[in-house]
């Protein structure tokens, strides 16, 4: 029995069909009798909706049009609270919310006709800050308008103020961000009362789907049937909205009785759609003279947009990675997630520690200046150890040397030469340069008690040819499930990557093996795919048919057999929890994740003070994330990964008005392209996680969070202004320069 | 309901096949091919000429075919990603894609694959700068460039291309 | 697609004539339209208004670029890629070539042409400042007759132009008189590919060991359109390059310029990057004191 195919760079499962143009998105999908639909939108921050009218010179009588009284169940996106409605009954609470759905067989007509309804909306006082949120100057959601808060203790932060040698405070802000996945959102819906709902479309989550359906028609679970299409992207973005669309295009299919595609184009994906929740976080640190970590306080809030969606997780994540990688005895965490009347932001790559980690980590740069260490010295002095306990009271038990990463990531990266010189050219240059880095973790897999309460589920199952074929709802998106799920079974049962076959999630034939967020996909349910094929293995083996030592073709004759005298050949296996892990929801305390990857990465600017611009020249990312199962593919998720922060950092601004998003055009909301991006130099340390498949773990977020504060470190330091807020646009960074350059000439 | 127009017959060559349509006039290329010609592999994604999803070849020239109306085809030699490879063969680039990892969603790709080729049969061994430039107009949102930049390197180094 | 696509109209005229006939025949009903780069992006967006257009991009009369000894013609279809290749644009006309290089990707430089980034009007083109520059004549033509103006002068207001509905642009004349003039052009967009301008900046001047002999400005993005600064020209114009000439012409240049806020940038912003451009622009004719290369180009290396 051969095992070759874990840590080899095997051929992408369906990269012949993406390259050639014949994997089939949503969009590439044709029905008979197929309608096309559109969603007229609020267009109101906030009001109550007194009437629609339908204006003239369009057949109506030709469209199917949905309002929320068409609704055959329930009026809310099922998720974690109920409060999203399908259709906006009565009240609107952000500006892209849905009011009528309409229906026709010609595209061109629908534009025309969504133009022609007309919303009478009575507007209310909207709320479209953070702080006026917090100030309850008008009531939006709930009592309060906190969606959710958690408070986090460990030690006595009281009590250290008074012994501290240094107390640091500072406040950071960061923005919202859109995922922009290339492909937009899209469904296809085919609704027969008598029958059921079965759609089609691009999504991270078959089964959030499949239970928003459910209550959304009031049907049981074998009567809704979810199934994905090939995903181009979704970052977060196609997590928790694709119920939305699915939902929409299953209500003018119910309707009308026949097909219905629901296609976003990209205005209105980019402003109607979930996007990175913007935050901001007040750090007070307490520090003693020989550069230890004596307390921290740290209050963390979110905007949440109109409605809960995922808000409460994204804080929670936000909330737990907020102290970062450090040693601290006391600390206290106070977190909010607020109402406001923009759409609701959501799941996000990174979702919540990004924001967190880049206030951590520019805040304590801020700190090592003030007790008069380098970043790296200070940070050195603090790393968390093995044995030593986190926030939550998580002791480490792996052997986790972030000292070794940062070491290694400023050697590679060339740090001591470069700042010392930069230092020394700089002055009197137009063009300044600087280095920065960040160092961080990011927890795999669901918070808490999170992968206990999904408990997942994968199946195999082999077939008389001795071809395996993986039952998963988990989705490739691009990360490259299908090719890690493949070469983790082939390797647990000695076959060929070729045999192996991985069944596109569909509801009806795979079982839930939960959503494919969290970097969980090859962390939770890679585990579980290895399991279930040790499973087959040991039935094939229990059986008599195979024999030890066996060879692929062995292994083909013991199916053959087994399925001639037992029939099919299937094997499952369900997520349990690693042994000794904890986890209290009502104090917040245990062990947060089951394990976490560590990284410090390592930014190289140039800014030019002539026009304010900001390059990043160089970038290296040192990351131990267990064993990596597919090197190009981990390699490609990190640069990805990157790239967006960059994107987060420098570019991606979204410009409000009135709580919408007024850029929502790839012109204006700017990504980088093949020039702006740096060499991307990625570098894997692995040490094996026993309950992680072949020692792997989850390292897809992972990129988002340390990127940005390492790149607006690196601005601090070819510039020594100390900027406090993401996207550092050019506007911004003049802005700051003027500032200290009057401090200067008023010192 | 505003007036409609008189469709247009319009004659042109795609991917080496010479055929004869009706369409509006100032439909867009993109989706006379997507939806008449059922060729799916030219993807949409923004309609605006900034992502490169929909690149095509236009009498040998990239070109966004998103912001091209049918009538101006009239004519003209149109290549699609559906054209590149030849039967079972793939071209070099779509090798190298697959080998380096320059596809992840694939969304992307046909357009990058597209760019790529074209990028090589005018300039067979393009520096480094050659190539980011030769892929600005070609965004890529899960890669970060790096793998798709190798793919254009290995595919030049590989024998079979055009030098 | 925000338009409902079967109520627009495209022609394509066999001929010059035949467009130019339609055109004075219904004058304000048909538009021409060339590589559509930027008509495509306003009917995609569903903010087409005009419903009639005359494809002309296959018209060989508005093609080609010709050199005589005082002047490089360019066919109004002139595409950004066949500036870009041209030897004697390279040579002479940098500004422009760098223009186009700094044009969208590859795809928008294979379809966009010069006439259409001229009569879009947008003061964010990034051709015409290097148009303005070097003096651009333009012809206009109409079935009854042609007529040669200066690009300067033509945009008479946001979006507004001398150009009349029966008219198309024909060609785009350089007189070669600036050669041995230092040159410089410098783009500031949101990024470093495919970007708009968010300032953009085009200058040469003629030297005299340290006078200024002869200088032309010209800057996009910082009024209703692109501005030839005709008078921090004149302020600078027998100037002698020093400090104190720096100073006064960036406090010229702010008057002269009108930025505004707007999704993209802000009018200080604007107005900041302006008057540094300036500076830099000045700084290089200061440093290379009386050598007359165009080594100013080295100045937008990005
Ligand atoms: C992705 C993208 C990126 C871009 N980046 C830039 C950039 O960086 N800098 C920049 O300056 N521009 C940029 N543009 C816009 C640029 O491509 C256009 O301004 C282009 O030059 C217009 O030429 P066209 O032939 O495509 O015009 P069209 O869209 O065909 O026409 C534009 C206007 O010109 C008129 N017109 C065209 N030709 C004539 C003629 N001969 N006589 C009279 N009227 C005429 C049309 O009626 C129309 O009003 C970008 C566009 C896109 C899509
Ligand atoms: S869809 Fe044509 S460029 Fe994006
Ligand atoms: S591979 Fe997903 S956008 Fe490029």
């Amino acid at each position: 029995m051969k095992k070759h195919l874990i840590g080899r760079p095997v051929p992408r499962k369906e990269g012949r069909a993406k390259v050639t143009g014949q994997a089939r998105y949503v969009d590439d999908l044709v029905f008979p009798g197929m309608l096309y639909g559109a969603t007229v939108r609020s267009r109101v921050p906030r009001g109550r909706i007194k009437g629609i009218s339908f204006g003239e010179g369009i057949p109506w009588h030709e469209f199917t049009i949905v309002t929320a009284k068409d609704i055959p169940g329930e009026n809310y996106v099922a998720l974690i609270a109920h409060d999203q409605p399908y259709l906006a009954d009565g009240a609107v609470n952000h500006s892209e919310e849905p009011v009528v759905l309409l229906a026709h067989p010609e595209k061109y007509l629908l534009e025309e006709a969504r133009r022609a309804v007309q919303l009478e909306i009575e507007a209310l006082r909207p709320t479209f800050t953070i702080e006026d949120s917090l100030n309850k100057k008008e009531i939006i959601w709930g009592e309060d308008n906190l969606f959710k808060s958690y408070s986090v203790e460990k030690g006595n932060v009281d009590e250290v103020w008074a012994r501290a040698d240094f107390i640091v405070e500072g406040e950071y802000r960061t923005g919202a961000q859109e995922q922009l996945y290339i492909e937009t959102n899209g469904m296809i819906a085919v609704a027969i009362p008598e029958k059921g709902v079965t759609v089609w479309g691009s999504m991270q989550c078959p089964y959030y789907v499949h239970k928003a359906l459910m209550a959304l028609f009031g049907l049981p679970a074998d009567k809704v049937r979810v199934i994905q299409s090939e995903t181009g992207g979704g970052f977060g973005g196609k997590e928790e909205y694709p119920s939305m669309i699915a939902g929409h295009a299953a209500l003018l299919a119910w309707k009308s009785g026949k097909p219905v595609k629901i296609i976003y184009d990209r205005a209105e994906d980019m402003a109607a759609t979930t996007k990175r929740h913007p935050s901001r976080t007040r750090h007070r640190t307490a520090v003693s003279k020989d550069g230890k970590l004596l307390g921290m306080e740290i209050d963390f809030v979110i905007d949440g947009g109109a409605y809960t969606t995922l808000s409460p997780v994204v804080l929670s994540r936000g909330t737990i990675h907020a102290p970062g990688p450090y040693f601290c005895p006391n600390v206290r965490i106070r977190s909010r997630a607020v109402a406001t009347n923009a759409p609701p932001h959501g799941a996000f790559r990174g979702f919540g520690a990004p924001q967190s980690i880049f206030a951590l980590e520019r805040h304590l740069n801020r700190v090592a200046r003030a007790i008069g260490l380098t970043p790296e010295e200070f940070r050195r002095r603090n790393f968390i150890q093995p044995g030593q306990t986190t926030a939550t009271g998580q002791v480490i038990r792996e052997n986790v040397n972030m000292n070794h990463l940062l070491e290694r990531a400023l050697v590679l990266s060339d740090y001591h030469a470069k700042t010392a010189r930069f230092a020394r050219e700089n002055s009197g240059q137009r063009r300044k340069k600087g280095m920065g880095f960040a160092s961080f973790m990011h927890g795999a897999g669901f918070t808490g008690s999170g992968e206990q309460y999904l408990a997942s589920v994968v199946e195999l199952e082999a077939t008389p040819q001795g071809r395996v074929r993986v039952l998963a709802a988990s989705t490739e998106i691009g990360q490259g499930t299908n090719t890690i799920f493949s070469q983790i079974a082939a390797d647990a049962l000695g076959l060929d990557y070729d045999s192996i076959e991985i069944l596109k999630p569909d509801t009806a034939s795979v079982p839930n093996s939960g959503p494919t967020v969290a970097s969980r996909t090859c962390m939770v349910v890679g585990k579980l795919v290895e399991a279930a094929a040790l499973g087959l293995q040991q039935t094939l083996v229990g059986s008599g048919y195979l024999p030890e030592g066996y060879t692929p073709a062995g292994f083909e004759r013991a199916c053959k057999r087994y399925i001639e005298s037992h029939g099919p050949l299937k094997s499952s296996s369900q997520y349990q929890p690693p042994p000794g892990i904890h986890w209290d929801d009502a104090t917040y305390y245990g062990d947060a994740y089951g394990t976490y990857a560590w990284a410090v990465y390592v930014a190289e600017v140039t800014v030019d003070t002539v026009t304010f611009e900001i390059e990043v020249n160089d970038f290296v990312a040192v990351q131990e994330v267990g064993k990596v199962i597919h090197p190009v593919l981990a390699a490609g998720q990190i640069e990805g990964g990157v790239a967006q922060a960059i994107g987060y950092a420098l570019y991606e601004n979204v410009v409000w008005n009135e709580g919408r998003m007024f850029n929502s055009q790839m012109t204006n909301y700017i990504m980088p392209t093949a020039v702006d991006v740096p060499p991307i130099r990625v570098f894997f340390e692995e040490l094996p996680y026993s309950y992680g498949p072949a020692g792997a773990k989850g390292l897809g977020e992972l990129p988002m969070d340390g990127a940005a504060p390492a790149i607006v470190n690196a601005i601090e330091n070819a510039t020594g202004v100390s900027i406090h807020h993401i996207p550092v646009m050019p506007e911004s960074l003049m802005e700051a320069l003027a500032v200290t350059e009057k401090a200067v000439e008023r010192a | 309901m505003p007036d409609r127009v008189n469709k247009a017959e319009i004659t042109c060559t795609v991917n080496g096949e010479t055929l004869s349509l009706k369409a509006y006039p100032m439909a867009r290329l993109l989706d006379v091919l997507r939806q008449e010609l059922r060729l799916t592999g030219t993807k949409e994604g923004c309609g605006e000429g900034e992502c490169g999803a929909c690149s095509v070849w236009i009498d040998g020239e990239i070109a966004n075919s998103c912001l091209v109306p049918v009538l101006q085809v009239a004519g003209s030699e149109i290549k699609t990603i559906e054209g590149i490879a030849t039967g079972e063969q793939l071209h070099a680039v779509q090798e190298a894609f697959i080998s380096c990892g320059g596809a992840q969603c694939g969304i992307c790709t046909p357009g990058m694959v597209m760019a790529a080729v074209n990028l090589l049969e005018r300039t067979p061994h393009p520096s480094e700068t050659e190539i980011r430039m030769g892929l600005a107009g070609n965004l890529c949102r899960c890669t970060g460039y790096m793998k798709i930049f190798e793919a254009v390197v290995r595919a030049c180094q590989a024998t079979g291309v055009k030098a | 697609m925000r338009s409902y696509v079967p109520a627009y109209e495209l022609r394509a005229p066999q001929s010059l004539e035949a467009a130019l006939e339609l055109l004075e025949r219904e004058p304000d009903v048909w538009r021409p339209l060339a590589g559509g780069t930027d008509l495509m992006v306003l009917f995609e967006a569903g903010k087409l208004t005009h419903r009639k257009f005359l494809s002309i991009w296959k018209l060989s009369e508005l093609k080609g670029v010709e050199v005589t000894p005082e002047h490089v013609t360019l066919g109004a279809l002139t595409t950004y890629t066949q500036v870009q290749a041209h030897a004697v644009l390279q040579r002479e006309f940098p500004l422009l070539c760098q223009a186009a290089r700094e044009t969208g990707g590859i795809a928008t430089q294979n379809r966009g042409t010069l006439a259409g980034n001229i009569v879009n009007g947008s003061p964010a083109a990034d051709s015409p400042p290097a148009l303005l520059v070097y003096d651009a004549q333009i012809e206009l033509v109409s079935a009854r007759g042609s007529r040669w103006v200066p690009y300067q002068g033509f945009h008479t207001g946001y979006k507004t132009m001398v150009l009349r509905p029966e008219e198309i642009i024909r060609r785009i004349r350089l007189p070669r008189t600036k050669q041995g003039w230092r040159q410089y052009y410098r783009k500031v967009g949101t990024r470093k590919a495919q970007a708009i301008s968010k300032v953009c900046f085009a200058g040469s001047a003629q030297m005299q060991h340290n006078t200024i002999r002869d200088i032309r400005m010209a800057l996009g993005s910082v009024a209703p359109i692109v501005l030839r600064c005709a008078r921090t020209e004149a302020a600078l114009r027998s100037q002698k390059v020093s400090a104190g000439a720096f100073a006064a012409a960036k406090e010229v240049l702010a008057q002269e310029i009108t930025p505004i806020d707007d999704m993209r940038s802000t009018a200080a912003y604007r107005l900041r990057v302006a008057q540094n451009l300036l500076e830099e622009f000045l700084l290089q004719l200061q440093n290379n004191g009386g050598d007359e290369s165009h080594r100013g180009l080295a100045a937008a290396e990005s």
